[in-house]
């Protein structure tokens, strides 16, 4: 798909949503929003860099390999599991350090973790089905 | 390969092994004076499982043998493998298997049996398998998985019955069973787990093509330890099970059968290895005919000829693997005149044929006149034994006499004796075949007698001697020598004309070929009526029985219909989004293109996510709102290779599925909305989301805190889901 529109359109557009996927995950906690849907939100942008320029474009884009995400968020939830687990002796018990410290409510601690490991699980399989399944069809053609 | 270093680290497994024989040989004269050490420990108390070890004069003489030439075998592979790369891994997988095997012949918990059982077959199937870059040892491991496992699991029904049945799931506390209704059910599940570990008729097969092991393995697995695991089996449940006529009639033949079988093919044979585990067969069945005779005296014969079978053997196995090594073959057609270039592995073949033989001095003598004597009354019997027995002999001269006499031969331009980790072990066992035949006493005191004790449930009575005057058992030993010097003078002939009739006899092993080719046909047949790779047929199939289960609790359960009443609360948003939806699937349904159909279903998406948002629900309206996105993203590009041509098709039972499934799903809803909801939850969540969790959004609260778990399962699912997704789509490219 050959689209100077779409083309041009993208540089703009990509960026923006890639902030506003963060800015929906990070005020999940408190409204509307969170780790999955945010992820959702950054892997329509990296979609529409490959349907824009390809997916070679669209890797280039996303710096790292999209299954490399996905591990890497599945290892931030377990992460959190275990931060519960081993300072409590609870797995996946809430942990808010910064709150215990200061009383300060910024979602910072092991619960915005975990939703930081939904949203990169999200980006990474999303984005990884839709480049091999791109893949797929550009070497049959 | 050949010049990396041998690591330090190599021999700690047999040390290890050697301090644990250290540890049994002190709790001999315990057992000896008639005690049995247990350990119990608890397992699973709810179902009285434990796992329970009990030591009496068989395990104790098992475990002797298993930690004993365990240890030799782990030096012997040490040096064996000691510049491969996967001397690790053989190392290890032994040392399991050696714990397993420990764990079978010392448990006296049913359960713990069982398991350490299973562990033998799983561990053996990896040591078989070892080569596991053939195709050949690959499927022999798997031959001799499926029938071992086969074997398990009529063990595990043997032995469950035999705990209902007595009461007791200690092993020593089974008492007679011979009498009870279960009797022959249990032997015939005894039985079978048994022959098929213990490689007997018609199961036998399996164990010479375990010989794609290597040699150490071969030594260890296949004639000291795990093939004796059925025998000891039987041994160890003779006085619970033995001494029928069922008993009599199923062990007999089969040991009878097993015996001639391995003693004759091996003839055959021109590969030392292979010629070695026809043997195996031969004692194998001889020691399952011996329990099935079950008189004292064949209890006597059985244990002796156990211990001199597991010393010559495992000997015999490593010398032939000497041969290999220092030769280049182990075929003896390839070798001749190595007695002068390999003088050590000379003396150890030399002795332990001798054993093999049953010549005097040697405890194989002992144990041949133990056997003469047992069999006796019976004539065919004796002649079975003789005939058999007849061919060890020539099996012993061949193994003994052609590579190391004769023209010289061999593939190694200068043969020589392999470096002294391979030495020590075969010359340790053929010493030990010796020195317990000039002193018999030792043996008979400290195995022969207490494994006779535990098996026969009372002390042996009488001595081993190599002396028993002239008797009827010295003539068949006689006339045993004289028949084996004219098998092995017409050797050449025989075998020969054994590998001209093999062809032409009818093979046993073709009953596991067909069941084997019968399970994959089932397994094709199961596979190509269900597994059509159609995405369609697995929607069908999906969504229809999703519509059942709907259907099936909507008209078997209550039903409380939601009152009109709510439905003229409707708004115009309301009606208008439904029109929207209803359109879309208007177009959905008509649509002849493809793009279009799936344009048209992200409408469909779009407008439920409008009724989410109108009613609070905004977390579920943007994730069905992004999902909608990508689906038609995903969807596209599905479906631009799909082709083009043509009207899209009616199909009425696609049709009929989709029907009742849409409509099943809505009456569902409305049923859902007349039953007052149960507000303890969404309470509980509205109540605690701050406070508990420090989070206003419930939903993501839910998602992230108080159902995390849940959470957890679902992304690696999603992570499992792309990983095979890019796998089968990368397979395709290729």
């Amino acid at each position: 798909m050959n689209s100077l529109i779409l083309t041009a359109a993208t540089r703009v557009l990509v960026p923006v949503i890639v902030a506003f996927s963060f800015v929906v995950f990070m005020r999940g906690h408190n409204a509307p929003g969170g780790g999955f849907v945010g992820g959702l939100l950054a892997a329509t942008a990296f979609a529409l860099i490959a349907k824009a320029r390809g997916t070679d474009a669209a890797r280039r884009a996303l710096h790292f390999r999209p299954l490399s995400i996905a591990a890497i968020g599945l290892a931030c939830a377990l992460a959190s599991g275990f931060w519960g687990g081993i300072a409590r002796g609870q797995f996946l018990r809430g942990m808010w350090p910064l709150l215990e410290a200061t009383g300060s409510h910024l979602p910072l601690g092991s619960i915005p973790l975990f939703d930081l490991g939904v949203y990169l699980v999200v980006l990474g399989a999303v984005t990884g089905i839709l480049f091999a399944l791109d893949d797929a069809i550009e070497e049959d053609d | 390969m050949t010049d990396a270093v041998a690591p330090g680290w190599r021999h700690l497994p047999a040390v290890a092994s050697a301090l644990a024989f250290a540890g049994f040989v002190s709790l001999v004269p315990a057992v000896v004076a008639g005690g049995a050490p247990t350990l119990a420990l608890p397992w699973v108390p709810a179902l009285g499982v434990e796992a329970a070890f009990r030591l009496d004069g068989l395990g104790l003489a098992f475990a002797l043998l298993v930690t004993g030439i365990g240890a030799l075998i782990l030096l012997y592979a040490a040096s064996y493998f000691r510049t491969d790369r996967r001397l690790g891994s053989l190392l290890l997988t032994l040392s399991a298997f050696e714990i397993a095997m420990l764990g079978v012949v010392t448990a006296d918990d049913l359960v713990t049996l069982f398991v350490f059982w299973e562990a033998t077959t799983i561990t053996s199937w990896l040591l078989v398998g070892f080569d596991h870059e053939r195709g050949a040892a690959r499927a022999a491991a798997l031959q001799a998985l499926v029938i071992t496992a086969a074997g398990g699991l009529a063990l595990l029904a043997g032995l469950l019955l035999m705990g209902m049945t007595a009461g007791s799931w200690r092993l020593s506390g089974l008492g007679a069973l011979q009498t009870s209704t279960a009797y022959p059910l249990i032997l015939g599940l005894v039985v079978v787990a048994a022959f098929a570990k213990s490689a007997q008729w018609p199961f036998h097969f399996w164990l010479p093509n375990a010989m794609a092991a290597p040699t150490p393995v071969s030594a260890y697995l296949h004639s000291a330890t795990m093939v004796k695991a059925g025998v000891y089996l039987l041994a160890r449940l003779a006085p619970n099970l033995g001494d029928t006529a069922l008993w009599h009639g199923l062990l007999i033949p089969a040991g009878a059968i097993t015996m001639l079988i391995g003693a004759v093919w091996a003839l055959r044979q021109t590969d030392l290895k292979l010629m070695l585990a026809w043997t195996t067969l031969m004692g194998l069945g001889l020691m399952t005919l011996l329990l099935g005779v079950g008189t004292p005296a064949a209890i006597t014969a059985a244990v002796g000829f156990l211990l001199v079978h597991a010393l010559y053997k495992a000997g015999l196995f490593l010398a032939v693997g000497m041969i290999e090594k220092g030769a280049g073959s182990r075929n003896y057609t390839d070798l001749g005149a190595l007695a002068r270039a390999m003088p050590v592995t000379t003396v150890v073949v030399t002795l332990a044929a001798a054993a093999m033989a049953g010549l005097p001095p040697f405890l194989g003598f002992v144990a041949k006149e133990l056997i003469y004597a047992a069999t006796l009354g019976n004539l065919l019997l004796t002649l079975a034994v003789v005939v058999a027995n007849a061919l060890m002999v020539a099996c012993a001269g061949m193994i003994a006499l052609r590579p190391f006499a004769g023209p010289p031969r061999s593939p190694n331009p200068t043969p020589g004796d392999p470096v002294w980790g391979l030495r020590l072990g075969p010359v340790v066992l053929a010493v030990l075949g010796l020195g317990f035949g000039l002193l018999p006493m030792l043996a008979e005191n400290w195995l022969i007698g207490p494994m006779h004790h535990s098996v026969a449930a009372a002390p042996l009575e009488g001595h081993l001697g190599l002396w028993h005057g002239l008797g009827l058992p010295l003539g068949l030993s006689v006339a045993t020598w004289a028949l084996g010097l004219g098998i092995y003078l017409n050797l050449n002939r025989l075998r020969d004309g054994l590998a001209a009739a093999e062809p032409r006899l009818p093979r046993t092993e073709a009953w596991y070929d067909a069941l084997m080719a019968g399970l994959f046909g089932v397994a094709r047949a199961i596979t190509a009526a269900t597994q059509t790779g159609r995405a369609t047929s697995y929607l069908r199939v999906t969504f229809a029985v999703l519509a059942v289960m709907v259907w099936g609790a909507l008209l078997t359960g209550p039903i409380a219909w939601p009152s009109l009443a709510q439905l003229r609360a409707a708004t115009f948003i309301d009606w208008a989004i439904t029109a929207i939806v209803l359109a879309s699937i208007a177009i959905v349904l008509r649509s002849r293109s493809r793009l279009t159909a799936i344009a048209a279903l992200g409408g469909v998406g779009s407008g439920i996510a409008f009724i989410f948002i109108l009613y609070g629900a905004t977390d579920v309206a943007m994730t069905q709102l992004f999902v909608e996105i990508l689906v038609v993203v995903f969807l596209g590009l599905a479906m631009v290779r799909l082709p083009t041509a043509g009207d899209l098709p009616f199909r009425r039972l696609n049709a009929l599925v989709a029907a009742a499934l849409g409509i099943g799903a809505t009456v569902a809803v409305l049923a859902v909305l007349g039953t007052p909801l149960d507000p303890v939850l969404s309470t509980f969540f509205e109540a605690n989301s701050y406070p508990e969790a420090h989070g206003r959004n419930i939903v993501n609260v839910i998602l992230v805190d108080f159902r995390g778990f849940d959470t957890l399962g679902e992304i690696s699912v999603v992570v499992i889901a792309a990983v095979a997704a890019i796998a089968v789509l990368k397979r395709r490219v290729r």
